[in-house]
């Protein structure tokens, strides 16, 4: 209604629209382009807003089945007429005509031969059933694919049975989702996760702090221009390259060092995701030591400290807050990160607290296996799950970082 | 006297300490990069950069990977940098400072930044590919599987909204250093609101503009984990469409060192791909670092 109002009086405006240039300066003219305008961009600034709701509800939504242990869970024999339960997997339409797909896991293991992950990705059968689009649309393997992966399914026995025990396994130890009898326990991933973040925290936390007061205290100005940029530029780094340098180089540089007996373990995985945190940590912290406030800089200097007794006793105490929400975001990056987890960790669900051994962590699950399960499976509903852990923790990391730190570095300097 | 230089050389192995750090990461860097390029700069030749993959992805060049990762950044791009550019202008010239609606949306948008990307790989399934893609095919297709399955598209919304809060962030430390006289000037002068938006602060800021979409094709053009399972490709024989999986430089380097069965064989190939995208990506950011230290130069002058 006020819209249509609106637009009726603009173009009686129009009508007349020299004479009241002239006459009416005070009052403002409506104009329909700046209105839309406006609308429009009060309209996508909520944007952000909406992503952040949906990835809420759609992450949440697709985990939800878990839970759900009637009837009316998807059971993935439903979907595939052709393929059900002909062996223990399932067949495996293997779309991908050059020969290398067969061993596509075998690479992936080769470090940790440990069973558990012999079990799952070894017994893949190699069958070309039907022609690739056809399978496709008959079997419903929407999410395997045609990327050249070889999928394979679940056998489709008692789908409620099989979901109900599997929920009752979320809390052990044994992550084992491709067998008779899956398990999913997340226990070892989650285990695996914390330790490689504290592995890396360990690693980048300290070199980062110490170079971020380097920056902002002794350093001088030319100093500052080379190291800033520099740091920033290393943000830049694709995740991918510094996994892919962390298995190649920084594995076989570390295991000469060290000679531990896994090539690819939490240790090397948490050295090369601290390079990826150390510009985020960087980067926070040497913000937060700038806005200390030069008063406390000169002060301290005046009642005969030194230098590093300000920077040490005086500067990094005022900044603590900003310090910790570095770090936070810091864990909350490592503790995201996929990438450098599934090609430098060794990608075995295990529950052990030596650095020395490899592990897996929840991203990387969901990263390896994601690309072979069959939408709706209960396999599928886990995978979700973790991604809706994952999300949750990052979120009240952020939120943490953000209020509740903010709020008393904010004070603190303000010297309320 | 003897407290003293006691404090001095404390003092200055305490700086050295620090200074050290610094160094080491950035050594980091410097060995990454020389690494990385020493081992793949045979293979940066014409032909690996313009021919396809031949002999079981053993030989032959990345062509499709870098057609498939610049068709990638250029849909990414039009997706994400008008809207990060709208909520930018939004948050400074439209919203109070203080008011509950900025601060929601700031933190939406610092969430945005933080959050793995590899949830944003699971929301690409969830919502663009099983909900968006599949009412799609249920209401124009009956049904048939076309939008309902991984594709380019969908592989580069995804992204976009990974690099949403990039352009955001970039366009808006622009944004604002624009001086507030010109504003006031052009107010004054008798222009709208919205005139002035158009006609002084986007051309003032145009740079910043620049520097947040080359941020975020640099972002996008190195992230693999959100197009794991929304469209990437291990071998394509032939160029994609819209509507087809592709492939790309990160998720090529991932198959090739880690799924393929003869890593030893293709190494050359692996370097040569991790040289190509970390010199892409490295330039880029180069680019925009040297950008943004302009823009802040501006803005402290």
């Amino acid at each position: 209604m006020t819209k249509k109002n609106k637009k009726s009086g603009s173009s009686g405006a129009s009508a007349e629209e020299h004479r009241s240039d002239l006459i009416d300066i005070t009052q403002k003219r409506f104009r329909i382009g700046d209105y839309l305008a406006e609308k429009i961009i009060k309209g996508v600034a909520f944007l952000s807003i909406t992503i952040i709701i949906l990835i809420f509800i759609f992450v949440f939504r697709e985990a939800f089945p878990i839970f759900n242990t009637s009837n009316e869970v998807k059971q993935p024999g439903v979907e595939q007429p052709k393929q059900a339960a002909q062996e223990t997997y399932g067949a495996v339409t293997d779309s991908d005509p050059k020969p290398e797909t067969q061993e596509t896991y075998g690479a992936v293991t080769d470090s940790a031969n440990k069973p558990e992950t012999q079990e799952t990705y070894g017994d893949v059968t190699d069958k070309p059933v039907v022609p690739e689009k056809e399978g496709l649309k008959n079997a419903k393997l929407e999410s395997a694919s045609k990327t050249g992966k070889s999928s394979y399914t679940v056998s489709a026995g008692s789908g409620t049975d099989d979901n109900q025990s599997a929920v009752k396994t979320l809390l052990t130890k044994d992550w084992v989702p491709v067998s008779e009898k899956p398990r999913y326990g997340i226990l070892s991933l989650i285990v695996g996760t914390f330790k490689i973040t504290l592995i890396s925290m360990l690693f980048a936390a300290p070199l980062a702090i110490l170079a971020a007061l380097y920056t902002s205290v002794f350093a001088n100005k030319r100093m500052k221009e080379i190291i800033k940029p520099t740091i920033e530029l290393l943000a830049g780094f694709p995740s991918v390259v510094i996994g892919f340098f962390a298995l190649m180089v920084l594995a076989t540089f570390l295991q000469t060092i060290f000679h531990y007996d896994t090539r690819l373990n939490s240790f090397v995985g948490g050295i090369a995701m601290g390079i990826a945190a150390i510009p985020i940590i960087f980067t926070i912290t040497e913000d937060s030591l700038t806005a200390v406030p030069k008063s406390y800089y000169e002060a301290s200097l005046a009642l005969g400290a030194s230098k590093w007794q300000t920077a040490f006793f005086v500067i990094l105490p005022a900044a603590t807050p900003g310090i910790f929400a570095a770090i936070l975001l810091g864990i909350g990056r490592v503790f995201g990160e996929t990438m450098i987890a599934l090609m430098a960790t060794g990608n075995a669900a295990l529950m052990d607290l030596n650095p020395f051994e490899s592990v897996r962590t929840l991203a990387a699950t969901i990263g390896a296996e994601m690309a072979e399960v069959v939408f709706g499976d209960t396999h599928y509903n886990v995978l979700f799950l973790i991604g809706s852990l994952l999300f949750v923790f990052t979120f009240c990391i952020n939120a943490i970082a953000e209020f509740y730190v903010k709020g008393i570095l904010m004070k603190r300097i303000q010297g309320k | 006297m003897i407290t003293k230089a006691n404090k001095n050389i404390k003092g200055i192995i305490i700086e050295g300490v620090t200074l050290i750090s610094a160094l080491i990461i950035i050594a980091i860097l410097v060995i990454m990069l020389l690494v990385i390029f020493i081992g793949g700069k045979d293979h940066l030749t014409w032909e690996f950069l313009t021919s396809f993959p031949t002999e079981g992805m053993t030989k032959g060049g990345i062509f499709p990977a870098i057609y498939g990762t610049a068709l990638l950044v250029i849909i990414m791009s039009i997706a994400a940098v008008p809207f990060g550019t709208i909520t930018a202008i939004y948050l400074t010239e439209y919203a109070k400072e203080n008011s509950v609606i900025a601060k929601t949306i700031r933190f939406a948008v610092r969430t945005l930044a933080v959050i793995p990307s590899i949830i944003y790989g699971l929301f690409g399934l969830g919502f663009f590919i099983k909900f968006v893609g599949a009412h799609i095919d249920g209401a124009f297709f009956g049904g048939e599987l076309k939008w309902g399955q991984p594709n380019v598209l969908w592989a580069s919304l995804t992204m976009s909204l990974l690099t949403l809060p990039v352009v955001i962030v970039s366009v808006e430390e622009a944004l604002r250093t624009v001086p507030q006289d010109l504003r006031a000037a052009s107010l004054a002068l008798g222009a709208t609101k919205w005139q002035t938006i158009r006609k002084v602060v986007i051309p003032g800021s145009l740079s910043g503009i620049m520097t947040g979409t080359i941020l975020a094709v640099s972002r996008g053009a190195g992230e693999v984990a959100p197009i794991l399972f929304t469209g990437a490709a291990y071998y394509l024989a032939t160029l994609p469409g819209l509507g087809d999986q592709f492939m790309v430089l990160g998720y090529h380097i991932y198959v090739l060192t880690t799924q393929s069965a003869n890593v030893d064989q293709t190494l050359p190939i692996q370097f040569g791909t991790t040289c190509v995208l970390l010199l892409l990506t490295f330039i880029l950011n180069m680019t925009a670092v040297v950008l943004r230290y302009r823009i802040r130069k501006k803005k402290n002058r």
